[in-house]
């Protein structure tokens, strides 16, 4: 892979059925791009057209100056002659082959010599710790090692672009922390496009430092996911990225946030690096200091109220920028200086 | 749902086993099992029994061959007409065996539609060893046709499509995914074939003959016998027939249920 920067250009126009997408972004190798939508929003037929699975009606990609795709002047590439890595939803590991040769797949059939290629995708079993599952059929692996034989499968071919399907979704609760985690730090190894599709707003906050919400075949909005989470432009981005979301450092069942706040979580277990996740309605704002001591409390700064549909959402300022989803007669109420209280027990902590 | 099912529906089921059973019993029941050897190791017999192994896995071949492709179009392929192909291909399996071998001498014959400039080629197949595997081809390819395509129509188009981003063309594809994925039924579809084409009578007796050496498969040579000089060696041979298409059918059963 080359060290310097790749740039996906990619101005969609399809049309599927009734469905019509039409979509243009631009996303280099810095970020990781989580594309959010609601089902049906497109999400996956973008990522078939970026594949190649799906020929464009009209538009343009181009993949580091390579043009992929381009109806007006006739030039498709084909999917097996993209410099891209797909991992699908449900991952379409191959089930008569053994997760070795599901990883080496790619490579044999770029032409390395078979020898070469499984030495390569041993290589890839050891990074993702799963070197004693090289000989297990996909129907004997459990989800997380099935997404990590997915994974592997994908980056094994030294794509130029990486496109992620809803990696996640697959997994149960559990077994999803810990390959969100594992997924974070191989998407931050890897250094060409990332794309990640998901409908999942922890997923997409926690992995994508740039989110493109999707509805109905159009771009609704772009930025980082605290912008977009401070500034919804629709009641479902509100919905589904309107969550604070902080990372920090955890000890003794206190998380120190990067901007220096001391939060109370129940979970005493979790240590070091965490993301900290507050969803909006368990932001309580009072007039005055509240009695009893909720431990998370802090007087802070109302900085805006945003009306979306039946909810209000109110952005503060202080040790902690955060929204609260309050009713609108609270909001009508609302003084320019208030306190904040969250309870320990509404606080959820990842592993970052 | 009831337990207990009604009396009479079970003695007509009964009765529908007996059916099936009775006949094998009656092979059974009259075999000359004293004499059973002997028949068996004739020379006639051997021929018979050669020639009918020779054109059998012939035929079988010619199916797998020229089938795999068809059932993939069949499969994969919307085009216009797909119905009127796939009942066209279909035919054989209803057709009455000697009604397609008068078919097969009026198409492939000497005078035949096509037979005339096959036979200005030199090709001749009726009374022939390749005329056997013809008729018998005709008869048992859709069961192998059938078969493959199921499976291929279960195989999920996605893992393709994974396939084709991982760098393998649509040859690829067929040969290194779709092919090993239906493996089973392939094996399957191929089995009952040859099985079919093992037992082949009529189309066979029809279009290619039964001269002994060359066309005499073992379904004839049993008929022979059986109207002429040796029942007993006409019952051994059957029961060899019936050993078979017992062992084919218990080694598919599995994968034959889970392909339908």
């Amino acid at each position: 892979m080359a060290a310097g920067t790749v740039t996906l250009s990619a101005d969609v126009a399809v049309q599927v059925g009734q469905f019509a997408l039409a979509v243009d972004l631009t996303v280099d190798s810095g970020d990781v791009v989580g594309i959010v939508g609601p089902n049906g929003a497109g999400k996956s037929t973008l990522l078939r057209v970026l594949a190649g699975l799906l020929a464009l009606d009209a538009g343009r990609v181009a993949l580091d100056g390579v043009v992929l795709d381009d109806p007006a002047s006739g030039v498709f590439v084909p999917p097996e002659a993209r410099p891209a890595g797909v991992v699908f939803q449900d991952y379409l590991l191959f089930p008569h082959l053994s997760a070795l040769d599901n990883v080496a797949f790619g490579c044999r059939r770029r032409g390395v010599p078979r020898r070469e290629a499984r030495r390569r995708a041993r290589e890839w079993l050891d990074r993702m710790g799963l070197a004693d599952r090289a000989a297990a059929r996909p129907a004997e692996l459990s989800g997380g090692q099935a997404q990590r034989i997915a994974l592997a499968r994908a980056l094994a071919t030294d794509p130029a672009l990486l496109l992620l399907d809803e990696p996640l979704a697959a997994l149960d609760a559990p077994t999803r922390r810990d390959v969100r985690r594992d997924l974070h730090h191989h998407l931050d190894a890897f250094h060409g496009v990332r794309l990640l599709v998901t409908h999942d707003p922890l997923d997409a906050l926690t992995l994508a430092d740039r989110i493109v919400v999707i509805e109905d075949g159009r771009v609704v909005q772009t930025g980082r996911p605290d912008e977009i989470a401070a500034q919804p432009r629709s009641a479902y981005v509100a919905e589904l990225v309107g969550t604070n979301l902080f990372r920090g450092t955890a000890a003794g069942g206190v998380v120190r946030t990067a901007s220096g706040a001391d939060l109370a979580v129940v979970d005493t277990a979790a240590v070091g690096a965490v993301f900290v996740v507050i969803p909006p309605a368990a932001v309580a704002l009072y007039r005055t200091r509240p009695d009893g001591s909720p431990r998370n409390t802090w007087p802070a700064t109302v900085a805006g109220v945003d009306r979306l549909g039946d909810r209000t959402r109110v952005r503060v300022t202080g040790p902690l920028t955060l929204v609260a989803d309050v009713t609108p007669a609270a909001a009508a109420e609302l003084p320019a200086e208030v306190w904040v209280a969250v309870k320990a027990t509404e606080i959820q902590v990842y592993p970052a | 749902m009831s337990r207990r099912p009604p009396g009479p529906v079970v003695a007509v089921a009964v009765l529908a086993v007996a059916l099936f059973a009775l006949p094998l019993a009656g092979l059974l029941w009259r075999a000359p099992w004293r004499s059973a050897w002997r028949e068996l190791s004739s020379h006639d017999a051997l021929t018979a029994l050669r020639l009918s192994l020779q054109t059998s896995v012939l035929a079988t071949a010619v199916a797998v061959l020229l089938g795999t492709p068809l059932a993939w179009v069949q499969a994969r392929v919307a085009y216009p007409g797909r119905s009127v192909v796939r009942a066209v291909t279909m035919l054989p399996m209803v057709l009455p065996p000697v009604v397609g071998g008068v078919a097969l001498l009026l198409a492939l014959g000497r005078r035949g539609l096509v037979g005339r400039y096959l036979d200005g080629a030199g090709v001749h197949l009726p009374f022939h060893l390749s005329g056997a595997v013809a008729a018998e081809a005709f008869v048992a390819m859709p069961f192998f046709v059938l078969t493959l395509e199921a499976a291929l129509r279960s195989v999920d188009p996605r893992l393709e499509e994974a396939a084709r981003t991982l760098g393998a063309g649509p040859w690829a594809v067929f040969t290194r995914v779709t092919l090993p994925l239906v493996r089973p039924s392939l094996v399957a579809g191929a089995l009952l074939c040859w099985a079919r084409a093992l037992g082949e009578f009529g189309a066979t007796i029809t279009f290619a003959g039964n001269l002994p050496g060359h066309t005499q498969t073992l379904p004839l040579f049993v008929y022979v016998k059986l109207e002429g000089s040796s029942p007993d060696a006409a019952v051994i041979l059957s029961l060899v027939l019936l050993a078979v298409s017992l062992v084919v059918l218990v080694g598919l059963r599995e994968r034959w249920l889970r392909a339908l």
